[in-house]
């Protein structure tokens, strides 16, 4: 029942702290002839082949005046390809049971796909279509956007959605980070199939492609099913530049009035880049205000204290030209302010005294121990290994990475809190009846 | 395709968790699957996966909201909040912090008719996740101190999920009129002004009735030997004192449905109008032998994905909807629900999409099926029970709720099997349950400031 994969992907998780054994050993480079490049985990204990991809240039080139078009267009990919109309390609994917879906995230546009093996070679038939051959009908055009539609609507009066508009729009005004990537109501009418052709045209390229694959193939077939997908792709993308841009915002509070018992709190401040050298001491001082579950101090002062949340959060977010802490909590109307308060608290005691040592030891325990859980599916490794390729790192930031939290120093986490809390200022807003806010 | 939740009734559905992470409840299997039960009553089912040195280790309760007493409605759900408050010989947050250590992931979660405990660890550390729940299924111990902003957390959780939402104010509308006497009629969470009369006393008589052995089912899947699973839950939960018999379930029959119902919410918050329908169905449990089946199949190739005959006909050909889909409950102890929903093109009315809902309906109960459709159908729903293989947690979650409403390892085992054996005729007959009458139609519409419907604001109306 087990190949050499089924052996290397036991060393792929978990004793990451005292063995050390390697995740990257696990992962074989692919070279197809024309040049595409794959990582694969082959692995044969489970009939099955997950695969994922992503082209860099996701919403944030959504052409000026127009967001939605990267969206629009990732969601027509299945939609009509080559010989078969929406519904013909919908029947082919469903008579072999074939799993495929695109989306577009801030900075890249992306594709999975899964397949029982017996029917690999009509799934990448089926995914060389939709990446290659997309029709890009009238029919599914006029029908996807009125789905897009129908959701911005749903969402229109959502307090989580917009406190999450607002929180967007007010922390990067005027750039294509502070846009709804799922498109706007007013200007969703006035997207074209052009749009779609030149964005196609213009990010659909293989030099800022990444793939990963996990499960029952072989490196020799895989190369050969990945030139069939991607190899006629054109050489080069053409990419409009995005700025770098900082967070703006802090200090404000912005309130949306809609009328539920409510009030749902989104803020933020400026981030820490992926790339920055304190990016990983951040990681473990997010974890200790907010990222944890039940360790985390907004959880515990929040929630199990004084009972004023459900749900109280604060994350790391990074884009290739933007940074953010974010966070979030939901509280009733009448103690809004109070939760909001009780979170500045913490933030300001953490950027002033840093964490204790206990927090800091069990944060980085938790954050070492728990990678492992991010690899037991083969779903989960081949998102995992095609977010890293995208982050531009090499394989060997598998085995890298526990270490690289293990080694944050108490003087690097106070240094991190430093940078990322400093003077607690806060771009705040909500959606319901707050009061006193 | 665009994913979208649109209109769907996802509430009543699903489960309510511990906190905002935990995963959704799922389908499928088929390892070698290992089962065993201790002297003190204790299931336990252990699914090998060696694929990953990692543990998914679950207990479930045979107890859900629908086990709530008269007037407690939420209390199963705000026991299990409380089941993290500390017990006897472990103060509160000692073996979170210890799990938390290793990196595992805990969480929990209640549904109608269950209440399950989960965590997620490296494989050594099974024995720690074991010890932590043979301790609290016995020893909890709960204060005035810290019960009482747990409530409040509750009601929080429920101002997040129903307060601030009119389709989840209409969905929990919509069951409360299906379910006449039966309490799957109650939301999990409970009512608000119930939630807020619950106490320390009235989570202690629960915990004292459902948490023992004879109720509770041990679930292990991950890299593991099933003997050394039993061996070592035979030495840790084995020390729990039998307590006799397994509590039982009592809950009222609910009569034959014979009025249709049609519940409406009109809210200014409302910009997009949806429409669902709800069916009195036969579950897993209460169905005839191959029913359940026929009416997961028929549940599939009305509204599973986007060449089902509701989304081909209503979005694609007819332009009537933007989305429309379909769904069994099946996973039940008593009678179930099949959903119907859509969400209406611009222009069209609510009405006149419940009359192209009834027509498709009727003409699958007149004439069956297509074949090619009924085949297709099939192929994906038995491909799900392989692809489930790929993720231990699913497993773990499909296993446990089947056995958590009464099937048995053998059913989920060989369900595959049962749908390759539905035909065309009994998917055709399985429509006959899709009779009006036994329904409830729900319309979440826009309230226009100046419009008819204004005494309907903010309230949900229900007509006979």
């Amino acid at each position: 029942m087990s190949g050499r994969g089924f052996l290397d992907m036991r060393d792929m998780t978990a004793r990451a702290t005292t063995e050390s054994p390697s995740r990257a050993a696990a992962v074989q480079k692919v070279v197809s002839k024309g040049g595409v490049e794959a990582w694969l985990v082959e692995d044969y204990a489970v009939p099955l082949i997950a695969l994922e991809f992503a082209f860099k240039g996701g919403a944030a080139q959504d052409p000026i005046g127009k967001p939605g078009v990267a969206t629009l267009l990732a969601g027509l990919l299945d939609e009509g390809a080559g010989p078969y109309d929406a519904d013909g390609f919908h029947r082919a994917l469903d008579e072999d049971a074939i799993e495929m879906s695109f989306s577009a995230d801030r900075d890249i546009l992306s594709g999975r796909m899964q397949t029982l093996s017996r029917n690999r070679a009509r799934a990448f038939e089926l995914l060389r279509l939709a990446v290659a051959e997309a029709r890009l009908d009238a029919e599914p055009f006029e029908r996807v956007v009125s789905q897009m539609a129908a959701g911005l609507k749903r969402e229109a009066n959502d307090p989580d959605y917009v406190a999450g508009r607002a929180f967007r729009s007010f922390s990067y005004p005027g750039h294509p980070y502070g846009l709804p990537v799922r498109g706007d109501l007013a200007t969703l009418p006035t997207l074209t199939r052009g749009n779609l052709i030149d964005m196609r045209a213009n990010v659909f390229a293989r030099d800022k492609l990444k793939i990963a694959v996990v499960g029952a193939i072989d490196a020799a077939t895989l190369a050969t099913h990945i030139d069939d997908v991607f190899g006629a792709l054109p050489e080069k993308s053409n990419l409009d530049p995005i700025a770098s841009v900082s967070f703006s915002g802090e200090g404000e509070r912005h309130v949306s009035q809609i009328d539920v018992p409510q009030s749902t709190i989104r803020f933020g401040r400026e981030g820490i880049a992926r790339k920055d050298p304190d990016f990983i001491a951040a990681t473990v001082v997010n974890h200790i205000l907010g990222g944890g579950i039940f360790s985390a101090r907004l959880f515990r002062e929040v929630r199990e204290k004084r009972g004023l949340a459900y749900s109280v959060y604060s994350q790391l977010v990074t884009y290739n030209h933007a940074a953010m802490l974010s966070g979030g909590t939901s509280t009733k109307n009448e103690r809004a302010a109070e939760s909001m308060s009780v979170i500045e608290g913490e933030i300001a005691s953490l950027a002033n005294d840093g964490p204790t040592e206990q927090e800091l030891d069990k944060a980085k325990k938790y954050l070492i121990g728990s990678y492992a859980l991010r690899f037991d599916t083969s779903t989960k490794i081949a998102g995992q290994l095609t977010h890293l390729q995208t982050e531009g790192f090499g394989v060997e930031y598998l085995d890298e990475r526990n270490r690289l939290i293990a080694a944050v120093t108490m003087e690097d986490a106070k240094r991190a809190a430093k940078r990322l809390f400093g003077d607690a200022k806060l771009l705040v807003t909500v959606a319901g009846r707050p009061e006193g806010m | 395709m665009i994913s979208m939740s649109l209109g769907q009734p996802t509430a009543a559905q699903g489960a309510v968790s511990l906190t905002p992470s935990a995963p959704s409840p799922a389908k499928p299997g088929g390892p070698a699957i290992a089962q065993a039960k201790l002297a003190n009553g204790l299931d336990i089912v252990v699914i090998p996966d060696h694929r990953a040195p990692v543990v998914t280790h679950m207990v479930w309760y045979r107890n859900g909201s629908a086990d709530d007493p008269l007037g407690r409605s939420g209390i199963a759900h705000f026991l299990e909040h409380l089941m993290f408050k500390g017990t006897k010989n472990n103060p509160q947050g000692k073996f979170s912090e210890l799990i938390a250590d290793f990196g595992g992931q805990e969480n929990a979660f209640t549904s109608n008719d269950y209440t399950a405990y989960f965590q997620r660890v490296a494989k050594d550390h099974l024995a720690v996740c074991m010890e932590y729940e043979a301790d609290r299924m016995k020893n909890l111990v709960l204060t005035d101190e810290v019960v009482a902003p747990e409530r409040d957390v509750v009601l929080e959780e429920r101002r997040m999920r129903t307060d601030s939402d009119p389709s989840d104010q209409l969905n929990e509308a919509v069951q409360a009129a299906l379910f006449t006497q039966h309490p799957y009629g109650k939301p999990i969470i409970g009512w608000s002004h119930e939630i807020e009369s619950l106490g320390r006393g009235d989570a202690l008589a629960y915990y004292d009735r459902f948490y023992t052995p004879e109720n509770a089912i041990l679930v292990v899947a991950g890299d593991v030997e099933p003997q050394e699973v039993i061996d070592l839950a035979q030495k840790i939960y084995g020390q729990i004192p039998a307590r006799g018999e397994p509590p039982q379930r009592t809950r009222p029959h609910e009569p034959e449905p014979r009025a249709h119902r049609l519940v409406t919410l009109a809210d200014e918050k409302v910009e997009q109008p949806s429409h669902q329908s709800v069916f009195l169905v036969p579950s897993y449990r209460t169905a005839a032998p191959g029913q359940a089946e026929a009416l997961e199949v028929l549940a599939h190739l009305l509204g599973g994905g986007q060449t089902s005959l509701l989304f081909k006909t209503l979005v694609m050909d007819d332009k009537l909807a933007v989305a429309a889909g379909a769904h069994y409950q099946g996973t039940a102890v008593d009678d179930t629900r099949f959903y119907v929903f859509a969400v209406p093109a611009p222009g069209v009315t609510l009405e006149r999409l419940d009359a192209a809902i009834d027509a498709i309906i009727a003409r699958v109960a007149a004439l069956g099926v297509n074949e090619a459709d009924f085949l297709r159908a099939k192929t994906r729903l038995v491909a799900e029970a392989i692809y489930a293989q790929d993720n231990q947690a699913t497993l773990a979650r499909w296993y446990g709720a089947s056995l958590a409403t009464g099937l048995t390892i053998e059913d989920v085992a060989h369900w595959p099997e049962r749908i390759e054996a539905v035909t065309a005729e009994d998917v055709k007959k399985a429509a006959l349950w899709l009779d009006k009458r036994r329904s409830v139609t729900g319309f979440l519409m826009s309230a226009e400031p100046a419009a008819s419907v204004e005494s309907d604001a903010e309230s949900a109306l229900v007509a006979g």
